[in-house]
């Protein structure tokens, strides 16, 4: 905790009144300081605590402390030898559902936000506002009528029937039209409507302007919701639960679950640490690459409205 | 504008075309590898939407005046499939009685009762049994002919031929496509749903389970078109049918095992304000409901707005030192932290209980289950509310500010009286929106207490809130409700439309988003 440099300029003029400037400087930064280290503890303490369990080598929660005491891999050795932890298979599970989902929602969605952006039509506006309310319904409260539906479908097409991974992506892919189309749709309309005139002038189809235009300018956005979206489905545990029972079919959600105290023995519970914290990696890295895009995109709504 | 010169200019390039047709091909292959087995089924309506989902498609692509169908069409095909077809049933399924006991019609009602009646014949086919779910997750006998060997899946609205079953060495099915096999352990729980299930064969035969294996064989019931009911000879019992409640009733007005799905109106919604045991736990869930919200918001709006005030200073050093870490919270995956601190809260060996020296054991009282779900939900949002307030924070009139410092607003009084309501108009959208995402935030009490603590014979847990408790009468170890789970579903949908337009009213100048 060093002085700041306003503070420190003032000190030479003053240098005998050193106590009523530490307190100016208490007043000014250091409560920020304080207030900072203690949430910080908060915020980290469950963190260590993952870390702590994942590199324990008994495994048991009985022996895990706050700050690792001792180091071992062997929780996450386990994690990808252990018979009744398919682990590898549920990471690639999540992945394939995910990966696959986002991004075809979000070129989907990226369609409709063209339309809704570039061209006026009759009922547009309603359907921009019906867009909007339906996206403020999760999937997951319709979950009695899916899990009917998708039953159902089985029955003519077992290929997306309950307990298949392209049943599952489907639902992932509708959830995430509505938030993804409005997020587009705003940023499309700040790429200047010259441009696709200018375009146009040259030849230029409506295709060409949107998949040799449109898209290209709009990289960030469709990043971001692109992320949104996948991170949103990783997490997603309600549909998974239904959908995926037979154990290596899970996706990480649903698989770690299994593993908790209620669940499996306690020495499992290194295992699920360790298992934690390689899912982490992902989403941590994602977030931290796009540290930036993330705040000025969940700001920007905010301070805009 | 854009699209009158396209419309002129549209002729596609020859990529282009080539494309389109390509793609156009690919839904044309589709299209006839779903129908096959719908023709296979003789589902002729559902043939019918197939043909009309094809033709709308082609015609939309294949025109040239309405261009803007092209892009909106794929968006709306999975959105009418995937969001408003549940939506619009989920709102239907809440008129009906749908669940356990009423999952099937009247006809196929009356021959499962008949079935259950069934006397072994000497002489009758015998089966070889498995037991386990089929695709739409009903209860099946998975069915091996000790004659001949075929196999055969049966549930209570019928049997079907079985294909590519696997069988063991006695030639008992072991696994199938599409179903799920239950194990010993499975079949022991759910004894009871076992005895009363019987596979109709004919109008007055039927399979019933014995032990491990089934016998074919003549029913003592027989149905009656005129007086509507079903007669056991054996016993002399008469079941009435009783087309409101879908169920047919014996004299002493008790209901058969198995009824019928009927549309029983405003019943499931009546129930919530008329049934005293619903409209206890009902209203109990639903006050812990808000109340779960309403306190995420506050203490994640609290510690976020309180430190993003703290790091809210140009001159402090270390702010993004501290930010990226206090970001981390909210980069982990949310669901696995969640399932963390639901073992930290461990009362044996978890981790709070050892940091402070306590023996609390949070999942046993309601109360203290409940703070529990709040501590560890607030620790899960806070940093998305420390982002959003340090992004407003900085975008705040600066000369709002300096104002009020030259009138001598300082400190407390400053934050108090311009700082907090610059925020709260800026910020309210977003809190509101918080507020409706925890309303429903299913995997924060589903992973953290499982809806725990529930009381003797409680079919509500302590920290259950409503889309748990929905989900419990639906999926829940005890019997299925489908009916009255849908309608505390299209209750969550009303409020939550409640507050969106609470939120719509509160923005207004969302309107310029349309120009």
């Amino acid at each position: 905790m060093t002085r700041t440099p306003d503070t420190a300029a003032a000190q030479r003029p003053a240098a005998r009144r050193r106590k009523p400037l530490f307190v100016k400087w208490a007043m000014d930064t250091g409560w920020r300081h304080v207030v900072a280290i203690a949430v910080l503890v908060f915020g980290l303490v469950p963190i260590i605590y993952v870390v702590s369990a994942a590199f324990n080598p008994n495994g048991t929660m009985s022996s895990t402390n706050l700050l690792p005491t001792s180091f071992s891999l062997n929780n996450f050795q386990k994690l990808f030898t252990d018979d009744n932890v398919p682990f590898a298979s549920w990471f690639m599970n999540s992945l394939m559902i995910a990966i696959p989902a986002a991004f075809i929602s979000i070129f989907i969605s990226s369609l409709a936000a063209y339309a809704f952006s570039r061209f006026r039509f009759k009922g547009r506006r309603p359907m921009l506002l019906f867009l909007l309310l339906i996206q403020m319904f999760p999937a997951f409260l319709a979950v009695v009528a899916l899990y009917l539906i998708f039953g159902n479908l089985g029955e003519f097409y077992p290929v997306v029937g309950l307990n298949t991974r392209l049943g599952l992506m489907l639902v992932y892919m509708g959830g995430a039209l509505g938030v993804s189309t409005w997020l587009m749709k705003g940023f499309f309309d700040t790429i200047p409507k010259e441009l696709d005139e200018a375009a146009t002038i040259d030849g230029a189809t409506h295709a060409q302007i949107f998949f040799g235009m449109i898209l290209p300018l709009a990289a960030p956005i469709i990043a971001i919701s692109g992320i949104l979206a996948f991170v949103g489905t990783m997490n997603d545990f309600v549909l998974a639960s239904l959908f995926l029972t037979d154990r290596p079919e899970m996706t990480l959600a649903v698989g770690l679950k299994t593993l908790t105290a209620e669940n499996s023995p306690a020495s499992y519970f290194g295992i699920f640490a360790a298992g934690t914290l390689l899912t982490s990696v992902l989403t941590v890295a994602v977030f931290m690459s796009l540290q930036r895009y993330i705040v000025s995109g969940l700001t920007g709504g905010a301070v805009k409205g | 504008m854009l699209d009158q010169r396209s419309r002129t200019a549209g002729s596609a390039t020859a990529a282009g075309l080539i494309i389109k047709i390509a793609v156009l091909a690919v839904v044309a292959a589709l299209a006839v590898w779903a129908a096959s087995p719908l023709i296979a089924a003789e589902a002729w309506w559902g043939l019918a939407l197939e043909a009309a989902v094809v033709v709308v498609i082609f015609y939309v692509y294949l025109q040239r005046r309405a261009i803007q169908l092209k892009y909106l069409i794929p968006g709306t095909m999975l959105l009418l499939a995937f969001q408003i077809l549940p939506v619009v049933m989920t709102i239907g399924t809440s008129f009906t009685n749908y669940g356990d006991g009423h999952r099937v019609d009247k006809e196929q009602a009356t021959e499962a009762i008949i079935a259950a009646g069934v006397q072994q014949t000497p002489g009758g086919t015998t089966y070889l049994v498995a037991i386990g779910e089929d695709p739409a997750g009903e209860l099946t006998l998975l069915l091996t002919d000790q004659a001949d060997g075929s196999t055969w899946a049966g549930t209570e609205a019928g049997l079907t031929e079985l294909d590519g079953a696997t069988l063991d060495d006695t030639g008992r099915v072991t696994a199938a496509p599409g179903y799920t096999v239950w194990d010993l352990a499975e079949l022991n729980e759910r004894q009871a749903e076992l005895t009363a299930l019987a596979v109709p064969t004919g109008p007055e035969t039927g399979i019933k389970l014995q032990g491990l294996s089934a016998f074919e064989g003549q029913s003592t019931r027989s149905y009656s078109e005129t007086c509507d009911c079903i007669t056991d000879s054996a016993t002399g019992t008469v079941w009435t049918a009783d087309d409101d409640r879908g169920s047919f009733l014996d004299e002493d007005g008790k209901a058969a095992l198995v009824g019928w799905r009927v549309n029983i109106g405003a019943e499931n919604y009546l129930d919530v304000i008329t049934d005293p045991d619903i409209r206890g736990p009902f209203l109990g869930v639903f006050t812990w409901n808000v109340m779960f919200a309403a306190g995420s918001v506050l203490f994640t709006f609290a510690i976020g707005l309180g430190t993003a005030m703290a790091l809210n200073k140009e001159s402090m050093r270390g702010t993004k030192l501290y930010r990226t870490f206090m970001i981390l919270p909210y980069a982990m995956p949310s669901f696995a932290m969640l399932l963390v601190w639901a073992q930290m809260f461990n009362r044996d060996f978890g981790l709070i209980n050892d940091l402070f020296n306590l023996d609390v054991n949070w999942y046993g009282g309601t109360w203290s289950a409940r703070a529990m779900v709040l501590i560890a939900n607030t620790w899960l949002g806070w940093p998305y509310m420390f982002l959003i307030c340090l992004g407003a924070l900085q975008a705040l009139p600066a000369d709002s500010l300096e104002a009020a410092k030259i009138d001598g607003a300082t400190g407390m009084t400053a934050f108090r009286k311009i700082t907090l309501p610059l925020l709260l108009i800026a910020l309210t959208p977003l809190l509101i929106s918080s507020f409706a995402f925890n309303f429903n935030n299913f995997n924060a009490i589903e992973l953290l207490s499982g809806g725990n603590p529930f009381m003797a014979g409680d079919a509500v847990g302590g920290t259950d809130i409503l889309i748990t408790y929905a989900f419990r009468q639906a999926f829940g170890s005890s019997s299925a409700d489908y009916g009255f789970a849908s309608a505390i579903s299209v209750f969550i949908f009303l409020i939550v439309a409640t507050i969106s337009a609470f939120m719509f009213r509160f923005t207004r100048n969302q309107e310029d988003v349309y120009s």
